[in-house]
């Protein structure tokens, strides 16, 4: 290997980021992932540029990925050395935000404390942000450099030490490379768990057995849970490092072509990823004797079209293929026989994006990390009933109670916790007995929840598990590829079941047929999708059976959501004479004004839409939900 | 060629190694219902989920298994008929059962397969879920019933065998999934009434020749 390629590379990279640190202007960073955007971000990004240009202030304005914080965004850091302040951390930066602080903070250097959410770093001006707890009791690994760096700048990424590990590993044997991911005890990060250096070591054992075999290396980014974004994030935020993983895990297995199977309605995530690889290549960290060594690899993208199934991986090899994309029988599995007939590894972007960090601190360090049977961090997409959701990475072990309660900030409006989700449609729904539950693969499992990938649904009091199970078989059933018996047709019953539960129309032997019809699913599918689909169902008929129960006998919905088994009506000790805050927002004219100049609502006509509960003043909080429906009190007209 | 020992409900079977378990029990005169398996397959489809025997006490699919020397096999366990039968129900559910005018009548694979399993043709717990179209009749030769078929994909195999490629392909997917033509049918390009591999396949006459 001839070092100085990348020492000259690096040299390069510490004087572009030397230039720009040392710059004498304001600097301006700005979340620009899709989640930033989709917020309001790239309005942001505008302001700053129009109003800089108008007052003519000099400043740099610096586009990073996400930082996770989904809450708070658009997100913007400003470094503004001159004021004497610390770098400020601002949230929810719309375009008049942006523009007011220009003028404020750039110009006059007044950070306006009013919307400053904290300092970046330790300071006595600002309290600094890693004093709360969603940044304290974090730990970042995979997410490290996400948000702090510009995914379309591979130099951003060379200088915060990228591809260093890389460099350091082409110097190692491939088997040692294997060792080191084997001992780190990392474990597949696509929900399964199983262990990365193990399958990198299958891998490499039927290429050494087998002769003139070319081995693929496949990057899964097939996200596809209802919930999930943090392949996408991790895509858009910093996509050298997948890269990097996925050059390491190239090297140690012996193959010469990779690709990352990305979904193409993230279009982002393909345009940075690909952009990545250019770059690289143009660096000679990917192509022909990368880093002068004999080690070839190339590496493409390949949008899949959007089928759930897909991410499951015989699937995704069909897909790639250009056949229907749709499971078949394992073994042999890809390690042996994959794409083209190869021996494929197929691995998770959180997977591949942590072998980097391994190899640059060891395997035992990412040991320190986690559990003993689940090293490292897991990564979160905490998203439902919490004050802040977003992208979480925590040690493995941490309690769901912290997870949720300590650094999602808890339930909002003062709400009780009813249920969290994980694992999307292939996990379950755990009550508020699991929330000490350690999140590891083998604890969840044991709950009877999953790993997953990394969806984390939290569900408050107003929710319906029932609701909830029909939402996630609709979901399946629809995502099924038609080939095997029972998730074709079996997750189709499960879905009529439920559908009928939710309309009041369940019959007493349905929650024990939807148990039957589960076991059969799970046992009798062909692949991952089929076997998982019933755990919804399973979970929460194990843990809220109850509520299945008041659905079908009672005809009530507990949680106050299935529109057929509820009712809204008006608390007329509540209601504010002559307010007529809700007439205006009902659709269908449901709402009268009785005698005594207070409102009620006609029952016949009320579809249950639920927006006068929203335009009710909360002063008066006067519209109520009730079920079973005959319970709401009858109001007369005159 | 090794020859193993194996044991099917307490019976010595002697077998070629790496046989389909499948194909040894129904050589051996033990019937093990299947729809989707075919002598001969080099990859199984392994999509009917009928086939399924108990092997160190859990199910498998025997079209999956190649056989092994000692292999301890039951076709008939009660957890072995229970996913049989819930199969069989399952596919019934999404069945038009009309066999009086159906052609595939008395030699129809599901009647013979809900026979042996003891499953009454309309199960009643389950809801039927038909498909809006009785007859697609797009192909210039053939008819297809979608509320016939069971999605075995025998069809496709043997079309791909004999032309070296398949004229036809699962379509949609999920509940909605069916057997396609390739769209508007060039007769230049079809065997037309010459070949009919996947009319004589068919266990239950989904796929006929136009009358």
């Amino acid at each position: 290997m001839r070092e100085e390629l990348f020492d000259a590379i690096r040299k390069e990279a510490e004087r572009r980021r030397n230039e720009f640190t040392e710059a004498p202007v304001p600097k301006i960073h700005i979340g620009m992932a899709t989640c930033g955007i989709a917020s309001g971000a790239m309005e942001t990004k505008y302001a700053f540029e129009q109003t800089l240009a108008e007052r003519n202030i000099e400043a740099r304005i610096h586009t990073v990925g996400c930082v996770g914080h989904c809450y708070a965004e658009p997100v913007v850091v400003i470094d503004h050395p001159e004021s004497g302040f610390p770098p400020v951390f601002y949230h929810e930066v719309t375009a008049g935000k942006a523009r007011m602080l220009t003028k404020l903070f750039l110009e006059e250097g007044d950070p306006r404390f009013e919307h400053v959410y904290g300092a970046t770093v330790e300071n006595e001006l600002i309290p600094s942000v890693m004093e709360f707890p969603r940044f304290s009791q974090e730990k970042r690994v995979v997410m490290e450099k996400c948000g702090h760096i510009d995914p379309e700048d591979i130099y951003d990424y060379i200088a915060d030490d990228g591809y260093s590990t890389l460099v350091k590993s082409l110097r190692m044997l491939p088997d040692e490379v294997i060792r080191e991911v084997r001992d780190s005890g990392l474990r597949g990060r696509g929900g399964a768990g199983f262990p990365t250096g193990r399958k990198w070591e299958l891998v490499r054992k039927s290429v050494s057995s087998k002769n003139s075999v070319s081995p693929i290396v496949i990057c899964n980014a097939d996200e596809g849970d209802p919930g999930a974004y943090m392949d996408r994030t991790l895509l858009e935020s910093n996509p050298h490092q997948i890269l990097e993983g996925m050059i390491l895990c190239a090297y140690a297995t012996g193959a010469h072509k990779g690709m990352v199977y990305v979904r193409a309605e993230y279009p982002l995530a393909v345009k940075l990823v690909t952009k990545a690889i250019q770059q690289a290549k143009e660096l000679g960290l990917l192509g022909k004797g990368i880093l002068g060594t004999d080690f070839d690899l190339d590496i493409d993208v390949f949008q899949g079209s959007g089928a759930f199934v897909c991410g499951e991986e015989t699937a995704l090899i069909e897909s790639v293929e250009g056949k229907r994309g749709m499971p078949r029988y394992r073994p042999p599995y890809p390690v042996e026989k994959g794409l083209q007939g190869e021996p494929t590894v197929i691995n998770n972007v959180k997977t591949l994006a942590s072998v980097p960090p391994i190899l640059k601190n060891g395997a035992a360090w990412y040991r320190g990390i986690g559990t003993k049977e689940s090293p490292g961090t897991a990564i979160f997409s905490v998203v439902g009933d919490v004050i802040h959701p977003g992208l979480v990475e925590i040690p493995m072990g941490v309690s769901l109670r912290t997870l949720i309660f300590d650094i999602c900030g808890g339930i909002p409006d003062k709400k009780a916790f009813k249920s969290v989700q994980i694992g999307g449609p292939s996990g379950g729904c755990l009550p508020a007995d699991f929330l000490d539950t350690p999140i590891d693969f083998d604890s969840l499992t044991e709950a009877g929840a999953m790993m997953g990938s990394g969806g984390m649904v939290v569900m408050d009091e107003d929710t319906c598990v029932v609701d909830v199970s029909r939402y996630f078989l609709d979901f399946t059933q629809n995502e099924s590829c038609g080939k095997c018996t029972f998730c074709r047709i079996g997750t189709r019953h499960l879905l009529s079941i439920l559908e009928r539960m939710t309309k009041g129309e369940g019959r007493e032997e349905d929650p024990e047929q939807l148990e039957l019809l589960s076991e059969d699913i799970r046992n009798g599918s062909l692949c991952g999708l089929g076997k998982t689909a019933p755990n919804p169902v399973l979970t929460s008929l194990r843990y809220f059976r109850d509520e299945y129960e008041a659905h079908v006998s009672e005809k009530r919905c507990p949680g106050r959501i299935c529109r057929p088994l509820t009712a809204f009506y008006i608390d007329l000790e509540k209601c504010a004479r002559g307010c007529d805050a809700c007439v205006g927002c009902c659709p269908v004219d449901a709402i009268f004004t009785t005698s005594t100049r207070k409102k009620g609502i006609d029952q016949v006509l009320c579809v249950k839409c639920g927006e006068c509960v929203v335009a009710c003043p909360p002063q008066y909080d006067a519209v109520k939900r009730v079920s079973p429906p005959n319970l709401a009190p009858i109001v007369e007209k005159k | 060629m090794k020859l193993v020992n194996l044991s099917i409900n307490d019976k010595e079977i002697q077998a070629e190694e790496g046989m389909p378990l499948l194909q040894v029990c129904l050589d051996n005169d033990i019937y093990v219902p299947n729809l989707c398996y075919l002598e001969g397959m080099e990859e199984p489809h392994a999509s009917c989920r009928l086939c399924f025997v108990e092997i160190e006490g859990r199910p498998v699919a025997s079209c999956t298994v190649k056989v092994r020397d000692a292999l301890v096999v039951r076709t008939d366990t009660e957890q072995v008929r229970r996913l049989q039968r819930t199969a069989l129900q399952f596919l019934l559910s999404t069945h038009h059962v009309n066999c009086k005018e159906c052609p595939a009548n008395k030699k129809c694979e599901l009647q013979r397969i809900a026979k042996f399993l003891k499953v009454g043709l309309k199960p009643k717990h389950l809801e039927q879920h038909l498909k809006d179209i009785e007859t697609d009749d797009s192909h210039p030769v053939l008819n297809y019933y979608p509320n016939r078929c069971v999605l075995c994909g025998k069809c496709i195999y043997v079309c791909r065998k004999k032309h070296g490629h398949a004229l036809l392909t699962f379509a949609k997917r999920g509940i909605h999934t069916v057997i396609s033509f390739y769209g508007k049918e060039d007769m230049e390009r079809l065997p037309g009434k010459e070949c009919l591999a996947c009319v004589k396949i068919c266990p239950v006459s989904a796929i006929t020749l136009k009358a």
